[in-house]
């Protein structure tokens, strides 16, 4: 039975609809705008992550390690596009 | 007959675009004509329209491909004939810029890319030994809907009117204050379905060199054109989606009067400068890195010796691939940073410049202990060594931010970007092409004649471009239809016009010698006329359907080399029963109708829209439910083939 049951998963489930929660509150509770982002911005990446993982089943074939690289790549250029783009247009933009 | 109006085009009182139209009219006329006549259709739609095999569709981008070349060539030719002699009227200031548009887009999109794709569809598989690529059918689908892309952005200077805010499209001038008519209407679905296309290609082929590898061949074993592949499509799946949302945002703003890159309600013009080169730049390392791929099989094949620093290579363009992503504000940096920003940015796009000199060195100390031979590959491959370098080193002038301000939207920038794309790219492919050719056809293309070519289009890139450097040094501005006499740019320009005649008569010449080989060169080339190395050479001359009858079992990035001279045993076991994808008409009917989407989006014809719109969702639907488990081909119908071919085993 033990084997049977997809703990994992339902754990995953209950986690992720407290996350969902968890940034929900952040319409019904009066915060600052930078507070709320925050939260938003942190619930949506552990969000991401438990989906990949326990949804997606990343990490459960041979090859996690190449679909661990490959995400962490994507996550670094997508960061680091980001940040060019508020570097080119906003930080450092200058007329 | 107002609905009516909107397809015809802005006045031009030019007779060319006329005779033009008819052209085009005559050869469509001519070409049912002769399928019909030849009673072809059956062959040509059960053998080609519907195939699902990477060969042949490697082979339909690459004539796609030498077809948008010489599309885009007529249009470089029209332009340096323009600025041939100062104050030239051959084109007025509207028409200039429809072509250069037209050129650079054509050119980028549908030529490069279809080149690099073609090249990618037609090789890889069989250098990883697979029998096709992972999801056959959704690479047909990528081929029709780049296909239709290119048809739809053809189609554009009959009806409505060409595109003529630049290959780079920038706004607000691409906006439609200044853009009014459909052209940039044009632009923006043809990338767009094209874009998916490629989208596509670049997960299928992920998919296919990280599953579908023959036994034996780890990552590290792999033949370098692959490796340069597989980067390749990862940039692609990185770099595409931003262009989808891109021109989905510039769409949105010119037909559902949005404010995204408008300059005033809150839009931002510079967003899509921002981007446009966020996937620009990643993209010209899409086109320039399968070249490096290709340029490696062929350099090691004719310097008879293995790559030198395979690790190094690999190394080298996966850095590449991150550092594309760190470079693009280089493209705009006049157009308001400050000093921080643009120093960071001209650092890392500086630092692009290793990487790449790495290879070169690999690929020079291959050479230098081989016994070279002179065939026309090796010839495009020796020519592009020093070439690409001196494009390289003016890419680094042109990161200096602060000289940028000096180089910027000059001659000289476009002289750079042709001396690392021609020598680069096109001589990549145009050697890949030759070298390929009897895996493709069976037969070998003339050498003789593929060295005049070779000798007029090298000759005619250097007379052509190099100029361009000094006028751009001298200030003469890029997309400039014409310029005065005083301004001392007419000697240079017209020694630039002389040139694009040279390569003209180049191309030309390659296109005759497919006619003469094709009539009189012998058939019997064997299944290694170059004494190759890598995997792909282990099948035939032209390879069957099912690529390798036993599966190879290999053992190092050059598995052909050591079956010949070290006797590693690559075919282990049996023929056995091989399973194939079936072909199917749903690609290409289902490019068919987002051509009818496309096109009805551009001209605000809603109904069609709507129609077309239910067309795809159906033929997604009924895909969901068919059932479709392929066939076999039976292990006699090989040994039979096999036998023919003068048998492997
Ligand atoms: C050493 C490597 C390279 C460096 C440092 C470099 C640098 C640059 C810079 C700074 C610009 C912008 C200049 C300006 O707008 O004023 C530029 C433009 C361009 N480069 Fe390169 N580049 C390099 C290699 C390449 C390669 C390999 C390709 C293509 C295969 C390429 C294609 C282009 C194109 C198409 C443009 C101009 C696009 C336009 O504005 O229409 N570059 N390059
Ligand atoms: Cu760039």
């Amino acid at each position: 039975m033990r084997e049977l049951f997809p703990m994992k998963q339902v754990n995953g489930y209950i986690f992720s609809l407290l996350l969902t929660v968890v940034a929900l509150s952040v319409y019904f509770f009066d915060m600052s705008f930078a507070m709320g982002l925050t939260i938003l911005v942190v619930t949506a990446f552990i969000q991401a992550g438990v989906q990949l993982v326990v949804f997606m089943h990343a990490g459960e074939s041979e090859d996690k390690g190449g679909i661990y690289v490959h995400t962490i790549y994507g996550v670094v250029l997508a960061l680091l596009t980001i940040l060019g783009s508020l570097l080119a247009m906003i930080w450092g933009y200058m007329y | 007959m107002d609905f009516f109006d909107r397809f015809t085009i802005p006045p031009h009182d030019d007779p060319m675009l006329y005779a033009s139209i008819v052209a085009i009219g005559l050869v469509s006329i001519a070409i049912v004509f002769g399928v019909t006549y030849f009673k072809k259709w059956g062959y040509l739609w059960s053998e080609w329209l519907t195939t699902v095999d990477h060969k042949r569709i490697g082979i339909m981008y690459i004539i796609s491909a030498l077809l948008m070349l010489f599309r885009g060539g007529a249009d470089a030719v029209m332009m340096r004939l323009q600025t041939a002699v100062p104050d030239n009227s051959f084109l007025d200031a509207q028409h200039y810029n429809e072509v250069f548009t037209t050129h650079g887009v054509v050119m980028i999109f549908f030529m490069a890319m279809a080149f690099i794709i073609g090249m990618m569809n037609f090789v890889v598989p069989l250098q990883i030994g697979a029998r096709d690529v992972a999801f056959p059918r959704l690479n047909a689908l990528s081929f029709w809907l780049y296909f239709a892309g290119a048809m739809l952005f053809n189609l554009s200077f009959v009806i409505g009117g060409s595109p003529d805010a630049g290959w780079t499209n920038y706004y607000p001038l691409a906006g439609t204050d200044f853009s009014e008519h459909v052209g940039v209407n044009y632009y923006n679905w043809a990338l767009q379905i094209s874009g998916i296309g490629t989208l596509m290609t670049g997960i299928n082929f992920i998919a296919t060199i990280m599953k579908m590898r023959a036994p034996g061949m780890t990552l590290m074993k792999m033949p370098m054109f692959t490796w340069s592949a597989l980067i390749t499509n990862l940039i692609i799946v990185f770099a595409f989606p931003v262009l989808t949302i891109a021109l989905l945002m510039g769409t949105l703003d010119r037909q559902f009067f949005t404010n995204f890159f408008t300059t005033g309600d809150g839009g931002m013009d510079m967003m899509w400068a921002n981007l446009f080169w966020i996937w620009g730049h990643p993209e010209v390392y899409i086109l320039i890195l399968p070249a490096f791929g290709i340029y490696s099989q062929i350099i090691a094949t004719f310097s008879q010796r293995n790559l030198y620093g395979y690790k190094s290579m690999v190394a080298s363009m996966v850095i590449i691939s991150l550092l594309s992503f760190m470079v693009w504000v280089h493209h705009f940096f006049t157009m308001g940073q400050g000093a921080v920003a643009n120093s960071i940015f001209s650092i890392t796009t500086m630092a692009i410049a290793v990487p790449t000199g790495i290879k070169i060195f690999n690929w020079l100390l291959t050479m230098w202990k081989g016994k070279i031979r002179f065939t026309t590959p090796m010839m495009y491959s020796v020519a592009f060594i020093p070439l690409f370098t001196i494009g390289g080193v003016t890419g680094v002038m042109l990161a200096i931010a602060s000289a940028d301000y000096q180089y910027h939207n000059t001659m000289f920038l476009v002289a750079h970007f042709h001396n690392v794309i021609i020598p680069g790219v096109v001589f990549a492919m145009i050697a890949g092409l030759i070298y390929y050719w009897p895996k493709m056809f069976g037969f070998l293309l003339n050498e003789r004649i593929g060295k005049w070519a070779f000798w007029n289009i090298v000759i005619g890139f250097c007379l052509s471009f190099f100029p361009m450097y000094i006028t751009g040094l001298n200030g003469q501005a890029r997309r400039m239809y014409t310029y005065s006499e005083a301004s001392g740019f007419g000697p240079l320009s017209m020694v630039s016009f002389f040139g694009a005649l040279l390569l003209a008569v180049g191309f030309a010449l390659i296109v005759y010698n497919v006619y003469y080989s094709f009539r009189y060169a012998p058939r019997n080339v064997g299944d290694d006329p170059w004494n190759a190395r890598s995997l792909e050479w282990a099948t035939h001359n032209p390879v069957p359907e099912y690529n390798f009858a036993i599966t190879p079992n290999v053992n190092s990035s050059e598995a052909f080399w050591d079956y010949k001279k070290n006797g590693h045993d690559l075919f282990k076991g049996g023929i056995k029963d091989i399973h194939m994808p079936n072909n199917s008409g749903w690609s290409i009917i289902l490019a068919g109708i987002f051509f009818v989407f496309a096109f009805c989006f551009v001209f605000h014809v809603w109904v069609g829209v709507i129609i077309a719109f239910v067309g795809i969702i159906s033929c997604l639907l009924y895909r969901s439910f068919e059932k479709d488990d392929g066939h076999h081909i039976h292990k006699e119908e090989i040994e039979e083939t096999e036998k023919k071919f003068g048998g492997a085993e």
